[in-house]
């Protein structure tokens, strides 16, 4: 008779274990060999050097920097990501949707071109705002001086508020209206309300919006070395990149920018911790019932003027720079008029069909990542697979590393993929495109894992059982039910990983050799080195390619949810 | 002596009319319920009361006060009107305590610490919440919370109040037993209670008078006996009860089931061609002689009550009738006499 025999070591099993083995090399190596490199001295813990190198002037400098400009952008993007979210979703402020998908335009813009383009805009010398004052008002001095710490906590404000924006949004939508309801008929005004009953209750997702801006600028690259290097303002992100980058390689500069990335990474789990603590405390009921209509706070007499100054906000912050990079990318040289004789086609031409150096860019970044993109989808589908529907032991670490790139900033994982890749376990991938691949897996792993867990959730058990019972196999039942059924989440995590990667900036610029520039990488060296007008026309071709895939994506969702 | 009185109250949504030219008047110290399917326009007439939504046309009155009235585009908010209001969802605040919640309504009136004290440690000695006043509304059950959302809307002693299905999101032995607090809190502050629901039974129990809704348009005002035993038309008929309908036709002055040759008693006007009798499966009795042949096609038991299921020419009869009653076997063939049959057009 024979007998169904229960093997050890299955398809399951494997799974598994090859989730388990992706997870660990490509993410946790390097965020261990960061946390062992600098706090191991010849294989001994070594508190004190730590300390003392913490107490060198540029790092503590470094430090007090990221924090003081952490704090500053916090509590302007909180204020206006809530300001915004509010009159989006709570007021009736007219065309309400579209100012609300606007708001959400910053999410795919790039900070740093974003930075370059204000620069243009308002560098004490030759921004084109400054110039005009100076001739209209006959001023001696320039009026803004985008180089300082009000300039770069504008300019990242300007980027990061929407995390404020779409969190609040998202909860002021599910918010169950009866809960307003019922406080206006008990006897309380619209203000009343919204001091003592919406924003208590919103505070949950105010505060987790806001630490998520503390987290992201911290660990922000871009705005600050473009705009800080004039005034010798740098955080850690940017003194990890000098570090490096300067000292060819030295040990000393390394254990430094080690010891500065596992302050980036100790702060990020506190503000994850934090962030838990505060969700978990508030995480009220508030989603519940029938819904009417939430009401709408009627603006009367403000209506218009708010409704002009939310204009003029997306104006000012999205039109108004990405315009000047498109012009600036016309002109012959930085610095002439913006007349009709002075622009021309020419640097995009160069650039596009001339010029190695930002072909090759072009080039590097669309390889990179499609390679990022389809590796990081497949394998994500796999191990959410692992995490969400399988009943194994140890998915809970899974989940763990899979999430971790979140909150580990892109310096940190690109001086751990250093680490890691420079030859210490016998493979050399330093000053090799591979080393940018494998970077760009484990920073966007994260992303994968999120649109898949999400799909995969949605495929209810019973679903596959349906099939086993119909006859079909596992394969077969994966192959049929799971896999059309996981397709959108699959096709969204590719999106959701080759549009990032597009225009990556923190990890490809510090592994980076002359061959394997991205076309980040390549505007922010072509800026430095005072070819503005070139880096502004490769930065409109980012621009436009992200923006076309953003709109093939618009394109796709909505021709699936129609 | 009418208290609430709605009067032409209209209202649209877009191209659709929730609410069309109703006219109501409720009694000071009612119960009074208004019943339909979900989209009849029942909770939009309450929010219209309520001061939530608008009308389109229209006046809403209660007792000397005039709330809405589209024409004089005049409109108190719903803060103005002190009401007392209770929601399908409870609408508790999670972050205010127990005590806070109900103190939340008497705070905004300015009271003194002492009165509000008073009267909220009232509320919540009346619906049983006192040992859990500090407590977060979170941790109470679902019936609790509905007593916190009860409690906070006695707070202020309000005249009317506003219920909009509150015992839905409840278990159905939770809800029975709400019922009759409520009805205890009724008698005890003697408000006016308008009550929303879509359960026939909740609103027959608790109302002095029900009103049916279709569409936006009033079916019936009346007691719930008279709803039951009176029905004003077909759709009154099969929402409130079980109900058969069997298609007759009219023939010669006799009135056969649709489609056979068996003759039914008929005392009603004078009608030709085809229309519909209605009955309730309890108002049937099986007889030994004469009565309308019929075949039995199956037979449950529901435990106190046999439910049966008779084939009538080619159409189908449901029976109710005890478990102490004559049974009768699948296959058999019965005689069926109906006791207040009603008769209305077909479709």
């Amino acid at each position: 008779m024979p007998v169904m025999k229960r093997r050890s070591f299955g398809v399951p099993e494997m799974l598994l274990f090859l989730s388990v083995a992706i997870l660990v090399i490509v993410v946790a190596v390097p965020v261990l060999l960061i946390l062992y490199t600098s706090f191991f001295v010849d294989g001994h813990f070594n508190a004190g050097q730590v300390m003392s190198i913490l107490s060198e002037p540029d790092i503590y400098e470094a430090l007090l920097n990221s924090l003081f400009i952490a704090s500053g952008t916090c509590i302007m993007s909180t204020f206006i990501g809530t300001l915004f979210a509010w009159l989006v979703v709570r007021t009736d402020l007219p065309y309400k949707g579209f100012m609300k998908t606007l708001f959400l335009v910053p999410f795919m813009l790039p900070s740093f071109i974003g930075a370059i383009a204000w620069k243009m805009l308002l560098s004490p010398r030759s921004g084109y705002i400054n110039i005009l004052l100076m001739d209209l008002f006959n001023l001696e001095e320039p009026v803004f001086d985008i180089y300082g710490y009000g300039g770069i906590m504008a300019i990242e404000t300007m980027y990061l508020f929407p995390f404020v924006f779409i969190q609040v949004c998202g909860a002021l939508e599910r918010m169950d209206p009866t809960l307003e309801e019922s406080a206006r008929i008990s006897g309380a005004s619209l203000l009343t309300i919204t001091r003592k009953i919406t924003l208590p209750l919103m505070a949950p997702s105010i505060m987790s919006g806001a630490l998520l801006i503390v987290l992201y600028s911290m660990a922000h690259f871009g705005t600050v070395a473009v705009l800080g290097m004039e005034n010798g303002i740098f955080n850690i992100p940017v003194l990890i990149y000098e570090k490096i980058h300067q000292s060819a390689g030295s040990f000393d500069s390394i254990r430094a920018g080690t010891v500065m990335a596992a302050v980036l990474i100790v702060s990020a789990a506190f503000i994850i911790w934090l962030q838990n603590k505060v969700l978990s405390r508030g995480r009220y009921q508030i989603i519940a019932g029938k819904s009417f209509r939430p009401m709408e706070v009627k603006l009367r007499g403000l209506r218009i003027p708010l409704f002009i100054f939310c204009l003029a906000y997306i104006g000012f912050t999205i039109v108004l720079p990405t315009v000047t990079i498109f012009l600036v990318g016309g002109l012959s040289t930085y610095g002439v008029d913006i007349t009709w004789e002075n622009l021309s086609l020419d640097n995009y031409k160069f650039i596009l069909f001339e010029w190695d150096l930002t072909r090759d860019a072009i080039w590097n970044s669309v390889s990179l990542g499609l390679g990022a993109a389809v590796i990081t989808m497949f394998a994500g589908v796999m191990i959410s697979y692992v995490i969400v529907k399988m009943q194994v032991r140890g998915k809970g670490i899974l989940e763990f590393l899979g999430m971790l790139p979140f909150s580990v900033p892109g310096s940190v994982i690109a001086l751990g993929v250093i680490l890691a890749w420079s030859g210490k376990f016998g493979i050399n991938l330093y000053n090799t495109v591979w080393i940018i691949l494998v970077s760009y897996i484990a920073r966007y792993m994260a992303f994968s894992l999120k649109a898949n867990s999400a799909a995969l959730e949605q495929v209810h058990d019973s679903l596959v059982e349906a099939a086993r019972a119909c006859g079909a196999g596992m394969g077969q039942a994966l192959k049929d039910i799971v896999l059309p059924l996981v397709r959108p989440g699959m096709f969204a995590a590719f999106f959701l990983i080759f549009l990032p990667a597009m225009r990556e900036l923190t990890v490809s610029i510090m592994l980076y050799a002359p061959t394997t520039r991205t076309i980040g990488v390549a505007i922010y060296t072509l800026n430095e080195d005072g070819e503005t007008v070139l880096s502004a026309a490769l930065a409109g071709i980012a621009l436009i390619i992200i923006v076309t895939g953003q709109s093939v994506i618009k394109y796709f969702q909505n021709r699936k949810a129609g | 002596m009418s208290y609430v009185r709605l009067v032409n109250v209209t209202k649209k949504f877009g191209s659709v009319t929730a609410v069309d030219k109703l006219n109501l008047e409720i009694n000071k110290g009612e119960c009074f319920s208004m019943l339909g399917p979900s989209g009849c326009g029942k909770t939009t007439t309450l929010r219209m009361v309520a001061g939530f939504e608008d009308l389109d046309d229209g006046e809403i009155h209660v007792g000397e006060r005039l709330l809405s009235a589209k024409r004089r585009n005049f409109y108190v908010p719903p803060e103005k009107r002190d009401f007392g209001m209770v929601f399908q969802a409870f609408a508790v605040w999670p972050h205010l305590s127990v005590y806070e919640n109900v103190a939340f309504p008497l705070r905004l009136r300015k009271l003194s610490s002492q009165e509000i004290d008073a009267r909220t440690k009232d509320a919540l000695e009346h619906t049983n919440l006192l040992h859990v006043a500090n407590d977060s509304p979170d941790s109470l059950s679902g019936g609790g919370k509905q007593r916190v959302a009860l409690a906070r809307a006695l707070a202020i002693n309000p005249d009317v109040m506003l219920l909009d299905e509150p015992l839905s999101s409840l278990d159905p032995h939770l809800r029975e037993e709400m019922r009759f607090e409520i009805k205890d809190l009724q008698r005890h502050y003697g408000f006016t209670i308008i009550y929303v629901t879509h359960d026939q039974s909740e609103a027959m129990a608790l109302s002095d008078r029900i009103m049916v809704m279709k569409n936006g348009v009033v079916q019936q005002i009346d007691t719930p006996f008279n709803v039951y035993t009176h029905p004003a038309n077909k759709f009154v008929f099969s929402f409130i009860g079980l109900s058969n309908f069997t298609d007759v036709a009219a023939e010669d002055a006799k009135v056969y089931v649709k489609g056979s040759d068996l003759i039914l008693p008929y005392s009603g006007e004078e009608r030709g061609g085809l229309f519909t009798m209605a009955t309730r499966p309890s108002e049937i009795d099986f007889v030994a002689e004469g009565g309308l042949r019929g075949e039995v096609v199956r037979r449950t038991y529901l435990g106190d009550i046999v439910d049966y299921s008779i084939k009538v020419g080619e159409q189908f009869l449901r029976v109710q009738k005890g478990r102490n009653d004559v049974r009768l076997n699948e296959g058999e063939i019965c005689g069926l006499k109906f006791k207040h049959p009603f008769w209305y057009d077909a479709d």
